[in-house]
């Protein structure tokens, strides 16, 4: 044990801050991080055991209680159940003879859901040991329960259960782009490091992760900030490739097409702001993606566009290391990702001081997403009059969407700024259209009346996701499967959201139930007000607008749930009797007490 | 010094000294603006929003807020009175608080909190959570189950102490306090009975056996005066609490 401890403390160089890296190794390879491991890892990397328990149990994908020897996790977007993904679970969990949530008493596996694991377009999704299968079917969950019981180690399972398509449908600037590798970093060398930045002010590109942030005031704010003095001391550029907001999934293709054009994009920012170290975050459910990043990372090195004197501009050096996440959304927030590069439980920092200033090591650092940092690499190539010249006069550029739901066509889309809903769904194929869900559940529900708006910042902002819901759907149920997604999400740190969303995910569990009544309605607009002006970060300030989207434009289907328009207590009599049911193995009339007339 | 610099506290001159945020330069100034994770002690650390303020019309909290000339900051008003009402209440109905019985009862900052803000009843439904207590130790008791997470005993353990006995493990509501031990109990850690981190807890966790209820409920700090006058008294006057620490302290 000690061996396998070691070396992967030892490919960190025993550094701290890596202690999430060597914590998702050891997980990978141990299959789960025992208590002695753990205080082994303290030890030897100078931590208090308890910090870095307290890691261990903040991220979902690192387990200090043994899991199965096979762990599967069902992706839980309300995407993934529309395609069947609950039936295909129980079914998995009968054939194997497990319970949901529960090891196996042999140990051999254990099935559960998590999170969005970003396979919208070909679900439903899930993870076997980390390892992400898409396209879930009877099929398939048959095959792999039959080789779970055989004990077949992941490597020799057929790998085409792994293929993951990339599925782009539309392609524009940056997807129809594929410059040769150095060919963006010697442009902007030829410009100049300032000149390149005012060609990035001039494009007018604004951040690509939802907040819409001007990317060349960001860099230029991190270029002016003061570089803290200690060893080793520089600016960083961070890549923030955690893609964790549901129904998103257009920086995995990104990444897997046009990793050369992120990283392209990366190094042009490091010359703009001056930078010698940069980090790709990549999200832990894109593990797969790791192998050929690392190949195309060590081509560029070796190319001499990475490394020392770039380019052979003596001076400029920059090099790129990836990160994984560990299963938390909430470390997509940039000062909670920093936390988690840090090796930290990824919580969202105080701010002010702002990552342009004090980020990674508390040195200025930039954190842009992957959709940001290939915008970036295109503007140098070709300069920020002609990319602002596409889109709209306040959002410069191009937007990739990540299509999924009721359509014909479902995957990665990119338009021009100022495309109208209708035309997106009359390019994926949605017919009979009743919501259109724009951005995640962080974004805006929209409904058939609402489908002229444009995507731009001046209308509907989106990170990208744009999931789409005919009339056969239950609007009510997509407001709860996203309440139960923050409730899950959120990193526990403030008050109103901690208590909050757990709070918001129980009333709607109620109003399913149908024990809700008015009263519960008031409650969910009193927890509004108050995510709304006291939450920590965004995750606990957009908790509710999916609650409040879908109910002030399907009433109804709040409506019809409500026993009462008074207070319906939450205690469920026959719901009370479920364990003795399930213990007893009865579901007859004869086990449930019989409904008041 | 030259002329201080100022803001407006619901409307009244506030000095401040550079760096200090907007609750370190009220309660110097004898202010109070009610909060419960905040400790003159200690770097302010914003996590239970209790001290929610308006700020040049936005919400912020003011323990994490840094005073600017001529900012206009709005405490006592009708909607920030019913924000930190819901979220006391909301700190209620996740743990289990049964004051009647509890030895913090009197000294404890959140019933004296639930007091100065009106607070009746829960409001909520109470998550009634199963937190078994750490009753380990011979000299200490731990009963997680009033827990607010509120960090001090981290805080203190690791600034003060130097010990990182306290630190917090899981995640949104499953988010809980653990110790510094493979066996997680409290006897197996390096606590000791002159620690710092056993005098901040603003409720009733960490609790010293063997001398409970020496005060009689009824004479004790919050039952003789309430927590917006002693508030003001345990206030530092300097300028600046302890300054950033590698502590296990989050979002630090
Ligand atoms: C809860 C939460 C999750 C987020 N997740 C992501 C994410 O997965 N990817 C991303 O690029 N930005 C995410 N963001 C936004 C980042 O904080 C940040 O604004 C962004 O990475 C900046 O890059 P940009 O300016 O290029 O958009 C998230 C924000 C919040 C509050
Ligand atoms: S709003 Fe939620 S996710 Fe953000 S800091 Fe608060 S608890 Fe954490
Ligand atoms: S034990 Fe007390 S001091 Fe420590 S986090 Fe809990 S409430 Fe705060
Ligand atoms: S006192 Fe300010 S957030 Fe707790």
């Amino acid at each position: 044990m000690h061996a396998l401890l070691d070396a992967a403390m030892g490919r960190y160089r025993h550094n701290p801050t890596c202690v999430v890296q060597i914590l998702r190794e050891v997980q990978e390879q141990a299959g789960w991080i025992a208590p002695a491991a753990l205080s082994y890892i303290a030890e030897q990397l100078g931590l208090p055991r308890a910090r870095v328990e307290g890691v261990v149990g903040f991220y979902s994908f690192l387990h200090a209680q043994p899991v199965g020897r096979y762990r599967v996790l069902f992706s839980d977007n309300i995407t993934d159940r529309m395609q069947g993904a609950e039936a295909l679970l129980d079914a998995l969990c009968r054939k194997l003879w497990v319970e949901r949530g529960k090891t196996s008493e042999d140990g051999l596996v254990s099935v559960d859901t998590t999170s969005c694991t970003g396979l919208c377009d070909q679900g439903p999704g899930l993870l076997v040991n980390g390892r992400a299968i898409a396209r879930a079917s009877r099929e398939r969950i048959e095959a792999i329960g039959e080789l779970i019981l055989a004990r077949r180690p992941l490597a020799e399972w057929p790998p085409e259960l792994f293929s993951i398509a990339d599925n782009v449908r539309r392609e524009d600037l940056l997807l129809g782009s594929r410059p040769e590798p150095g060919a963006a970093i010697r442009a902007a060398l030829a410009r100049g490091a300032g000149a390149t930045l005012d060609e990035v002010q001039a494009s007018r590109l604004c951040g690509r992760g939802g907040a819409g942030f001007a990317t060349g005031l960001k860099w230029a704010a991190c270029r002016d900030a003061p570089i803290q003095n200690v060893q080793g001391a520089s600016r960083f550029v961070v890549c923030n490739a955690d893609e964790g907001e549901p129904g998103t999934f257009k920086d995995r293709v990104l990444l897997a097409r046009h990793a050369d054009l992120v990283f392209e994009g990366m190094t042009v920012a490091a010359l703009a702001v001056g930078a010698r170290k940069g980090f790709l975050y990549l999200r832990g459910e894109y593990r797969y993606l790791l192998e050929a990043i690392e190949e195309t990372l060590a081509r560029r090195r070796a190319a001499g566009l990475l490394g020392g004197d770039i380019c052979g501009s003596a001076g400029f050096d920059f090099d790129i290391a990836v990160h994984l996440g560990a299963g938390a959304y909430v470390c997509g927030e940039e000062s909670a990702l920093i936390e988690s590069l840090e090796g930290k439980r990824g919580i969202p920092r105080n701010r002010p001081p702002y990552p342009v200033t004090h980020g990674y090591l508390r040195q200025p650092t930039v954190v842009n997403n992957v959709e940001t940092f290939c915008a970036a690499a295109w503007i140098a190539l070709h300069g920020g009059e002609s990319f602002r010249a596409v889109g709209t006069p306040k959002s410069a550029g191009t937007k990739l969407l990540s299509v999924s739901g009721d359509c014909e066509r479902p995957g990665i889309y990119e338009y021009p700024f100022g495309v109208t809903v209708r035309e997106i769904l009359r390019d994926c194929g949605a017919a009979s259209v009743q919501a259109v869900q724009v951005g995640g559940p962080s974004g805006t529900c929209i409904d058939a009346t609402e489908i002229d708006r444009r995507l731009a910042f001046e209308d509907l902002a989106s990170a990208g996701a744009f999931m789409v819901f005919d009339e056969t759907r239950d609007m009510f149920e997509v407001a709860r499967n996203f309440a139960h997604f923050f409730a899950h999400e959120s990193c526990g740190f403030c008050t109103p959201c901690r208590v909050g969303t757990a709070m918001l995910a129980d009333a709607m569990d109620k109003l399913h139930g149908g024990h809700g009544s008015q009263h519960d309605l008031n409650e969910i607009h009193r927890l509004n007000r108050l995510l709304q002006a006291t939450a920590h970060c965004g995750l606990g300030h957009t908790a509710c607008n999916p609650i409040l989207d879908t109910f002030r434009r399907f009433r109804p289907a709040y409506e019809r749930r409500l026993s009462s328009f008074d207070f319906e207590p939450a205690f469920d009599l026959d719901g009370a009797l479920a364990e003795a049911r399930r213990m007893t193995g009865r579901d007859d009339a004869g086990a449930h007490l019989a409904a008041e007339p | 010094m030259s002329d201080t610099q100022t803001f407006l506290l619901d409307g009244e001159e506030v000095p401040f000294a550079p760096g200090q945020t907007v609750i370190q330069a009220a309660l110097a100034a004898g202010r109070y603006i009610p909060h419960l994770c905040y400790h003159p002690e200690f770097k302010p650390h914003g996590s239970c929003k209790v001290c929610t303020v308006r700020a040049d019309g936005r919400t912020a909290a003011a323990c994490t807020l840094p005073a600017q000339a001529g900012l206009a900051v709005e405490s006592e008003t009708e909607e920030l009175k019913e924000l930190r009402h819901t979220l006391v209440q909301m700190l209620f109905a996740e743990g289990n608080h049964f004051c009647p019985s509890c030895e913090q009862s009197g000294n404890c900052m959140l019933q004296a909190l639930g007091y100065e803000l009106g607070v009746m009843t829960a409001g909520f439904r109470h998550f009634f959570p199963i937190r078994p207590v750490d009753a380990s130790h011979p000299d200490i008791l731990l009963d997680f189950n009033r827990c607010i997470l509120c960090e001090l005993c981290v805080r203190a353990s690791c600034e003060v102490d130097d010990k990182c006995v306290f630190a917090l493990s899981g995640r949104g509501i499953g988010k809980h306090l653990i110790v510094n031990a493979e066996s997680g109990r409290l006897a197996d850690t390096e606590v000791a009975l002159s620690d710092k981190s056993l005098q901040v807890c603003p409720v009733g966790v960490i609790l010293r056996k063997r001398v409970g209820f020496a005060v009689p409920i009824g004479q004790r700090k919050y039952d003789l005066r309430p927590i917006r006058a002693t508030a003001l008294e345990s206030a530092p006057r300097g300028p600046q609490a302890p300054g950033p620490c590698p502590s296990c302290e989050e979002g630090s």
